[in-house]
């Protein structure tokens, strides 16, 4: 009796793998069922390690899933729901055609409808996971809720999607858990940290906003996503609520949005949702906060990084309550609902002309406010007791984490460069010079313009005592000649000199030590060095060239600004303010000095 | 009373066209005798009402039998409406309502109440079909002279029972005050039945004027409409139905109205109750606490391996509203992305980073929706795996060799160049001691130098090129062979020791004695022993070996009696081995394996190494076998080197490459260089220093370390260490030739450009 004859692909990898066509057959669904199970489970197919063997040697590329995940689909009951109701439809499209509508009332109301929950349980087993996966989540949410009633999406899911995402919003504002901000041309980017989790959201734009004219959008598809993620992003918000001892769902005024009016004014109620963005969610915020205490460990690596942990710290605390005592007024042309969050995230007042949006506070006449957000070149009246600047003062403000002066943000002003507070720069990346003053203030250094200024101080003071001075310079340099042709003279033991090591020549030395170093290179790694190396060329080029770029730029910026003004320049440019009444003094100061 | 029942049914009026007249005719004699009554008792108004007064006695009878009459059609009315209810035929109600003349309560405003009653709640009313007048009565007195209630102070009841009390009328002198006050009055009509006040609406006052003036009624009904033919004696091609509607269709069906009948009973009863609709929306989204704990997981069936989909990609610097200057596009970039229109992917960005002067001026991103669906395509579509994210610099891949400057001593500077060659040097070779090294050169001469003071000795004409010369490496022998043409000539050199170059031409003088041996004829046919003549004798040629083909290598065995000559064109006959004390020559090959390149001995073992053009065979010659055969994967060997301990061989080839065999690991390399620019002409070990050195056509010779330990587990190690340049190139050649000194950390090399370097 001889051993059984193995056949090719009855194990190992093979088995392991199912192709979709296979997995239609064995669940018994049609593509639409099956795309819908697998967007709501959360199954997608698989890379095998070995694509012909996981596809029996067959040679076309095919969508492999796990035979073990589809096996798991099997058991969900969610599929007898799909079942459920195909045959609905199939008896509302008969009864329809009969024009039978005592029936299609009654069918009407025993409609089968799927509860989402178990799903959320299964797929994030613990709240991490869940939080892990919420970028997407929000994203989908804010743009389905930003959709205009008359597309293809159930208008109660827009509504829902609304309720969810401005309920999160109030959890962000009540938290105080934003931390980075960054207005692109794709919409507003807002990250939260939650549990000590980054989550970014993408919030789109508004302004000639039309989600319906992309023919190449199924948007069949992604209400499928949105089902899912309205469920999920709902236990999220209880749980987030909860955390902060908070009811859910909360009673937001202004908001009582009935899902099932269809017909409602989508703007009106919008704006509802906006102005509930301005009232507290918490009646009495607890005051009392604790001073932040990080333990010190002696620890191996040195009290740099601890030092660094411990700004970071004091940097988001400070930046918690940023625009603390603060009071916004925003103008109409400003997008509210991003001005709101940001001001209210960070502790600020805000409000605005009452006469055309429901939920403001106060009235523009207010004396007490502080800052005025305006996004038009000018305005005719003006309070002397506040500033007029521009909205990106209030998200460059987040993300330097502290106030910056107001100058540059003035009405009409040439507005400095917005720069991405996501990147992270790899050795040899090109930083921008915004971005190197931001990189310093985190390190927690003195900026350079600020020396800069210290310099022209002293300069100046140097020039009033010049003239004192000239006249001793010279005597000085007398005596120091006459002192050299004395040395001269004597036989005396001269000062040695350093011998420079021939550093070019050990440059080169070592260039060759590591040229032949490449060559020792293992075979296999010689693909993957090259490859890293070419890249990182690249990364060195790009860099080179915006730097070169810039220096055109500022160069061609100069000469602009010589042959238009010789009046001075603000020089206290990056000069920090704690408090707003201190820049109103050394605003007065400078004024002064430039009259 | 007449209204009502008219307001009911218009089918009825079709059909019993007669009867409908005759109420119709009715009407209009009750209201003129009203008119006239009232104009003669009363003046209060013009209208006292449809019904007669109390002191209408003589249509007391008419109206009873109206009245009976009535109530017999409301029955019938009943059934109709059932019949209706299953036919849902509503349009007729409202069209009804138009031709019926209404009126209007005074108390209120509106004129738009159609019924005489007072303004029914507008609820939604589920039988809104069902017009029946009785419902809609305030007052259930019935149908009965008013004048029975002229002596109570209330008219009626209404529907829980409650006495009606009689609106208050003034006197006379305060309605006539009223009448001329009020400018309706002459449409004010007095409704005994509720006791109040009426105004007609305009319709009832069109109704009242067209029955006075005896036209029809109604104000809308055409009488000159286009007569249809129905019973035409014109035969249809496909007729819809010739038959006129049974007489019975019309009369109500019994079996549904007790079907209703049941129905009614069950509503009333409580068994059958309204349809509520039930609020999903409420039920589906009640979120409550799903996770007690952050991090705690349960156990929960889930998919298998889970991968979480990767973040989406966080936006740079160029993406932002208002970018650096430096991000944005010059035009030159903007005609770079124009023109990736059909391979967008390849683009940098998706969109051109671009300045807005404001936040104001930035419009909605119009590729938001597409972006979106493209990733919710990636997140259900795209195939997953995990790979390992590389967190090294690629400095890390380059592995840690020992510094050179730990590795001395080695030969780093030129100290010295020999000049005195008219063409390329070929080949060198120092003699045993070190003193003296000869090189062979294409200007048919053979030159012996002094490496200590680089002072040339001796000059030897050949006549034909230097292929390769070999000094012998016995110290008790002042002998170099050089392979020039056919011939080996064999060479005393006459430098170093007197004794023992005096030894050498003792040796070689006399012929041995060829006694029994008989040379063998395959021998005979490649090669000649020849004697020098007096002037060859003189000049330092000792002996002549004459091949049938150009001889390309000689090199000698350790103990230098043996050595072997390699003609590469001579196929099988291609390797011979000379004995120099027996003066005999033997093939040890009878098959060709190639175009042999060169051979060598092995410095300790009875074995030789013949390099071909791929590969290197080691041959034990004792057992007159092959041993191995290496691998070195390259194209044409030029050259191979033994290390003096035997188990290792370098081999450098033409095409760039310098492998290093280890005997004990493998028959392929244990490591393959190729650090020349370009073809590697010669390689050579030390013989006392872990040093080896190639020389290649890009007039450079590399000095690497090359350390061979005894332990067996340990693998030789290999630094590179030093690039020795300068040599000049001279017709593509550069360095021909690597030599080491024997005792010396020195390096020879000969080159294309005539001279002869040497490195310490």
């Amino acid at each position: 009796m001889g051993a059984r004859m193995k056949k090719k692909y009855e194990a190992g990898e093979a088995t392991k793998y199912i192709t979709r066509a296979q997995a239609l057959k064995k669940l018994q669904l049609n593509l639409k069922d099956f795309r819908r199970l697998c967007i709501l489970k959360g199954v997608y197919p698989r890379e095998p390690n070995n694509r012909k063997k996981a596809q029996k040697g067959k040679l076309d590329k095919k969508t492999l899933y796990y035979v073990k995940d589809i096996r798991f689909l099997s058991h969900e009951p969610l599929i007898w729901k799909f079942r459920d109701f195909k045959i609905f439809m199939r008896k509302m499209k008969t009864a329809m055609e009969k024009g039978d509508k005592e029936t299609v009332a009654r069918l009407k109301d025993n409609k089968p409808s799927m509860k989402l929950d178990h799903l959320v349980k299964e797929r994030y087993p613990s709240f991490l996971d869940a939080l892990n996966d919420l970028d997407d989540c929000l994203t989908l949410c804010f743009f389905y809720s930003t959709l205009p009633r008359d597309t293809k999406v159930p208008a109660n899911l827009i509504s829902l999607c609304r309720r969810l995402t401005v309920e999160f919003l109030h959890y962000v504002i009540a938290a105080k858990a934003l931390r980075k901000v960054f207005i692109s041309v794709k919409g507003i980017y807002y990250q939260v940290e939650i549990k000590g989790q980054p989550v970014t959201i993408l919030i789109n734009h508004l302004r000639g906003f039309k989600p319906t004219t992309a023919s190449d959008v199924d948007y069949r598809i992604m209400t499928n996503f949105v089902d899912f993620y309205t469920s999920m992003l709902g236990f999220i918000n209880f749980r987030l609520y909860h955390s902060i001892n908070l009811q859910y769902p909360p009673k937001l005024p202004g908001i009582n949005i009935n899902e099932n009016a269809a017909d409602e004014d989508a703007t009106e109620e919008y704006n509802e949702l906006v102005a509930a963005l301005n009232t507290s969610l918490v009646a009495n915020v607890p005051e009392a906060e604790e001073e932040l205490q990080i333990d010190e460990f002696p620890s191996a690596d040195g009290q740099d990084k601890l030092d660094e942990a411990k700004r970071e710290a004091e940097a988001i605390e400070r930046m918690k309550y940023l625009f603390k005592g603060l009071k916004f007024f925003i103008s109409r042309e400003v997008p509210r609902e991003s001005v709101v969050f940001v001001i209210r995230a960070c502790d600020g007042e805000a409000s605005w002309d009452s006469s055309i949006f429901a939920g403001a506070t106060y009235d523009e006449t207010d004396e007490s406010i502080t800052h005025q957000i305006i996004d038009r070149p000018s305005v005719e009246k003006q309070y002397l007791s506040r500033y007029y600047i521009q909205p990106q003062w209030l998200f460059d403000c987040i993300n330097f984490r502290r106030l910056l002066p107001v100058e540059d943000y003035f009405i009409g002003a040439n507005l400095p460069p917005h720069i991405s507070p996501f990147v992270t720069e790899r050795l040899g990346d090109y930083i921008p010079p915004e971005r190197q003053v931001l990189l310093a203030l985190e390190r927690g250094e003195t900026l350079p313009a600020e020396e800069e200024e210290e310099e022209e101080e002293e300069e100046e003071s140097e020039d009033d005592s010049s003239e004192e001075e000239e006249d001793s310079k010279p005597k000085k340099n007398e005596t120091t000649k006459s002192q050299v042709v004395k040395e001269k003279k004597g036989m005396k033991v001269m000062r040695g000199r350093v011998e420079m090591p021939d550093i070019k020549g050990m440059d080169e030395e070592e260039k060759e030590h590591y040229k032949f170093r490449e060559l020792m290179i293992r075979n296999k790694d010689k693909r993957l060095y090259r490859s890293m190396m070419k890249n990182r060329k690249s990364r060195e080029r790009e860099a080179k060239r915006l730097e070169n770029k810039r220096k055109f730029h500022e160069k061609e910026e100069k000469a602009l600004k010589k042959s238009t003004s010789t009046g001075k320049e603000l020089t206290a440019k990056w000069s920090i303010q704690p408090l707003s009444s201190t820049t109103s003094d050394t605003q007065i100061k400078k004024i002064k000095k430039d009259a | 009373m007449a209204t009502a029942s008219k307001s009911s049914k218009r089918r009825l009026e079709i059909v019993e066209n007669n009867e409908n007249s005759a109420e119709v005719d009715d009407i209009i004699e009750a209201q003129v005798s009203d008119n006239a009554d009232d104009s003669t008792d009363e003046e209060s108004s013009e209208y006292s009402g449809l019904e007669d007064d109390e002191e209408d006695d003589s249509d007391d009878e008419e109206d009873n039998s109206d009245w009976e009459e009535g109530s017999d059609e409301d029955e019938e009315e009943g059934d109709e409406v059932h019949n209706m209810s299953t036919n849902e035929d509503s349009e007729d109600d409202t069209a009804d309502d138009k031709v019926v003349p209404t009126a209007v309560p005074i108390t209120q405003d509106g004129p738009s109440t159609s019924t005489a009653q007072l303004p029914a709640p507008p609820v939604e009313d589920e039988y809104a079909y069902d017009s029946s007048d009785e419902e809609d009565l305030r007052n259930t007195v019935g149908n009965i002279p008013m004048n029975w209630y002229d002596d109570y102070p209330h008219i009626g009841y209404d529907l829980e029972g409650k006495a009606i009390l009689k609106p208050k009328r003034g006197d006379e002198i305060d309605n006539f005050l009223r009448k001329m006050e009020n400018p309706e009055s002459w449409r004010t009509v007095y409704d005994p039945q509720t006791g109040q006040d009426v105004i007609l609406s305009n319709e009832d006052v069109d109704l009242i004027k067209n029955v006075m003036g005896s036209r029809i009624p109604d104000g809308s009904y055409n009488p000159y409409e286009p007569w249809v033919d129905w019973f035409t004696n014109e035969v249809m091609e496909t007729p819809v139905t010739g038959r006129p509607e049974h007489k019975r269709s019309f009369i109500p069906s019994r079996v549904e109205a007790i079907k209703v009948g049941r129905m009614v009973h069950a509503i009333k009863m409580g068994w059958i109750k309204p349809r509520v609709a039930k609020d999903t929306s409420v039920e589906r989204h009640k979120y409550y606490l799903l996770w007690n704990a952050d991090d705690k997981s349960e156990d929960v069936r889930r998919i298998e391996n889970p991968i979480p989909a990767p973040k989406p990609r966080l936006p740079g610097h160029a993406e932002s509203y208002n970018p650096p200057p430096e991000y944005t596009f010059s035009e030159r970039e903007i005609n770079q992305w124009n023109r990736l229109a059909e391979t967008p992917y390849q683009r940098k960005f998706p969109f051109i980073p671009k300045r807005f002067s404001s936040l104001r001026a930035v419009p909605a991103y119009d590729r938001f929706a597409r972006e979106r669906f493209v990733r919710c395509l990636d997140l259900y579509l795209c195939p997953r795996a995990k790979k390992m994210r590389l967190t090294i610099q690629p400095e890390d891949l380059v592995p840690q060799l020992p510094k050179p400057r730990d590795l001395q001593p080695f030969p780093t500077v030129c100290s010295m160049i020999f000049k005195g060659h008219k063409g390329l040097v070929r080949t060198i070779s120092h003699d045993p001691s070190g003193q003296f090294f000869i090189s062979g050169s294409d200007d048919q001469t053979l030159k012996v130098w002094e490496i200590a003071t680089g002072r040339c000795f001796k000059t030897f004409e050949v006549k034909g090129t230097v292929r390769c010369v070999s000094w012998c490496p016995n110290a008790s022998i002042a002998l170099v062979a050089a392979a020039v043409d056919n011939n080996v000539y064999l060479i005393n050199p006459g430098v170093g020791d007197r004794l023992v170059q005096a030894k050498t031409d003792e040796i070689l003088k006399e012929m041995p004695a060829q006694t029994d041996y008989l040379i063998p004829q395959r021998v005979r046919a490649v090669l000649t022993w020849n004697e020098p003549d007096k002037a060859q004798w003189d000049s330092g040629f000792r002996v002549t070996l004459t091949h049938f083909k150009a001889v390309k290598h000689v090199a000698w065995h350790s103990k230098g009696d043996y050595f072997s000559s390699v003609m590469p064109e001579g196929d099988n006959r291609s390797v011979l081995i000379h004995q120099l004390s027996r003066r005999r020559s033997q093939l040890p090959f009878s098959k060709s394996k190639g175009l042999v390149q060169c051979t060598l001995f092995h410095p300790l073992r009875p074995y030789l190494f013949v390099a071909t053009q791929r590969h290197v065979r080691v041959y034990n010659l004792l057992k007159q076998e092959l041993t191995k055969k290496l691998m070195t994967g390259a194209k044409w060997i030029s050259s191979i080197a033994v290390h003096p301990g035997g188990d290792n061989i370098l081999v450098g080839t033409h095409d760039r490459r310098l492998c290093w065999f280890d005997l004990d690991l493998s028959t392929k390399p244990y490591q393959a260089l190729r650090h020349h620019g370009q073809g590697i002409r010669a390689v050579a070990y030390h013989k006392r220093y872990p040093l080896f050195a190639s020389g290649s056509d890009d007039c450079s010779a590399i000095v690497s370390h090359g350390m061979v330990y005894n332990d067996l587990l340990k693998n030789p190690t290999i630094v590179p260490l030093k690039k020795l340049r300068g040599h000049a190139k001279f017709d593509d050649f550069g360095v021909f030739d690597v030599l080491f000194h024997p005792t010396q950390p020195w390096l020879f090399t000969s080159g294309a450009d005539a001279t002869i370097r040497l490195y310490t």
